[in-house]
C-alpha cells in the first residue's frame, strides 16, 4: 500500500475493473496524487472505481479530480465509478451535487446494485 | 431545512479580553467570545456596536490595544507575519462589498488564492472554480468581469472565492446586505450546507435578523463596544435584557442625556469635574 502525507492507497483488481481505495484525508496537499493514480489507471484504459469507503475527509480538490478522472473515462470509452461512499466524503459529494452525477455503487460486492 | 448542530466543544477561535481603539476613543471595552469547532457563530448589534470592529480583529485586519485573538490555536497578535500567511489558507472571508478585483475575471478572481497558494493542476483548478460558481448559482460566469456583475452577485462572487481553498473558518461580513429576500435565504440555506458538508466553523457578523435566526448555533449580541449576551437564537429571543429586546423589536433605543456633557459636547468644551 503506497502513502501519502494523510492518505493511504492502494489498487486492485475487481470484475474487470481497477479499484483505487483510498484512505485518510484527500485534501489540497494530497489530490494531487490520488488524481495521478486515477488518470493513469483510465489512461490505461482500465475501467475504474474509486473506493471512498475510508475516506475521512476530501475536499474540493479530491472532487474536482473525481470529476476529472469521470471526464476522462467518458472520452476513453470505459467505465468510472465510485463505491462504499463514506457519509463524509457522500456530504461533500452532495454539496457539489455530484452525487447525481456519478456512478454510485454501494458495495464491490454488488456492483449492479447502483444507488444512482 | 435540517441542520446539524453537533458542535465539539473545542475552541478554535477565542477572542479575550479583546480591546480596541479608533485614535484615542475605545471601542472595544474588554471583549470575550469563544467559538467552538463546527459552529455558527453570528455577531450581531445595531451600527456602531462594534461588531464589524471585532471582525477585522478577528482576521488580523485591526492591532488591538491589549487582549488576544486565537484562531486555531495561535495568537493572531503575537504571530508572525509568515505564520499569519500560512494561518490565512485555512480561512476564508467574505466581504460586504465583494472585494473582488476588477482587473480580473470572475474566475481568475476566484481561483487566485489556489494559484498563491497551491501547486494544483490547471486544470483541478478550474473544476473547482467551476464547481464553486455551481455552488453560489453563477456557473458560467467565469469568464465576466465584475463590473458586468449585479451587487448580489458580486457577493456571491465573493463566496465563491472565499470557499475555494475550503478553509476550516469562514469568515461572513453583512452576508445578505443589498440581496433580495429570496437570494438572501438561499445564502443562509448554502451557509447551512457549507457546514454541513465540510464541517467549517462559520462567523458571520450581521444585523439582520431574519437570516440570523435561521442559521446561527449561537449568537453574540454586540452593543457600543461590550458584548451584552452570548446565548442560542431561543435564549436571544427569550432575553429579557431591554438592549436586546430593543434590538430584536427594531426599537428604538433610550438615550439618556447628561445635559451638561451634551452642552459641552456640542460646544466642545471640555466636560468639568464635578463634586
Amino acid at each position: 500500500m503506497g502513502e501519502l502525507r494523510a492518505v493511504t492507497y492502494k489498487i486492485t483488481q475487481h470484475a474487470g475493473y481497477s479499484v483505487v481505495h483510498l484512505k485518510g484525508d484527500v485534501d489540497l496537499s494530497t489530490s494531487p496524487i490520488a488524481r495521478k493514480l486515477i488518470l493513469e489507471c483510465i489512461e490505461a484504459k482500465h475501467s475504474v472505481l474509486v473506493d471512498l469507503s475510508e475516506v475521512a475527509y476530501i475536499d474540493s480538490s479530491g472532487v474536482a479530480s473525481l470529476v476529472e478522472g469521470y471526464q476522462l473515462a467518458k472520452t476513453n470509452g470505459v467505465e468510472f465509478g465510485l463505491v462504499n461512499v463514506s457519509q463524509a466524503a457522500l456530504d461533500v459529494l452532495q454539496l457539489a451535487r455530484l452525487d447525481t452525477v456519478f456512478p454510485i455503487h454501494a458495495s464491490l460486492d454488488d456492483l449492479s446494485k447502483v444507488m444512482r | 431545512m435540517t441542520t446539524t448542530k453537533k458542535i465539539s466543544s473545542e475552541p478554535v477561535i477565542e477572542v479575550q479580553d479583546l480591546v480596541a481603539h479608533y485614535g484615542s476613543r475605545e471601542v472595544l471595552h474588554g471583549i470575550n467570545l469563544s467559538i467552538h469547532d463546527g459552529e455558527i457563530m453570528v455577531i450581531m448589534g445595531g451600527s456602531g456596536s462594534g461588531k464589524s470592529t471585532v471582525l477585522r480583529h478577528m482576521l488580523g485586519l485591526n492591532t488591538p490595544s491589549s487582549g488576544a485573538v486565537k484562531l486555531l490555536g495561535q495568537d493572531i497578535t503575537r504571530i508572525t507575519s509568515k505564520e499569519i500567511d500560512i494561518l490565512r489558507r485555512n480561512i476564508g472571508v467574505s466581504f460586504q462589498g465583494g472585494a473582488l478585483f476588477n482587473s480580473m475575471t470572475v474566475g481568475e478572481n476566484i481561483i487566485l488564492p489556489l494559484r498563491e497558494h497551491t501547486q494544483l493542476d490547471e486544470k483541478t483548478m478550474q473544476i473547482m472554480c467551476r464547481m464553486k460558481l455551481e455552488l453560489v448559482s453563477l456557473a458560467g460566469f467565469e469568464d465576466l468581469m465584475p463590473a458586468q456583475l449585479s451587487g448580489g452577485m458580486v457577493k456571491r462572487a465573493a463566496l465563491a472565492r472565499a470557499i475555494i481553498m475550503d478553509p476550516k473558518l469562514l469568515f461572513f461580513d453583512e452576508p445578505s446586505a443589498g440581496l433580495d429576500p429570496v437570494v438572501s435565504a438561499e445564502l443562509d440555506e448554502l451557509i447551512l450546507r457549507i457546514r454541513q458538508a465540510m464541517k467549517t466553523t462559520i462567523v458571520v457578523v450581521t444585523h439582520e435578523l431574519d437570516s440570523t435566526f435561521r442559521i446561527a448555533d449561537r449568537i453574540t449580541v454586540l452593543d457600543e463596544g461590550n458584548v451584552l449576551m452570548v446565548g442560542t437564537v431561543d435564549e436571544v429571543r427569550n432575553s429579557k435584557n431591554k438592549r436586546i429586546m430593543d434590538l430584536l423589536g427594531r426599537r428604538v433605543r433610550e438615550i439618556k442625556i447628561d445635559a451638561e456633557e451634551y452642552l459641552n459636547r456640542l460646544t466642545g468644551e471640555q466636560v468639568r469635574e464635578t463634586g
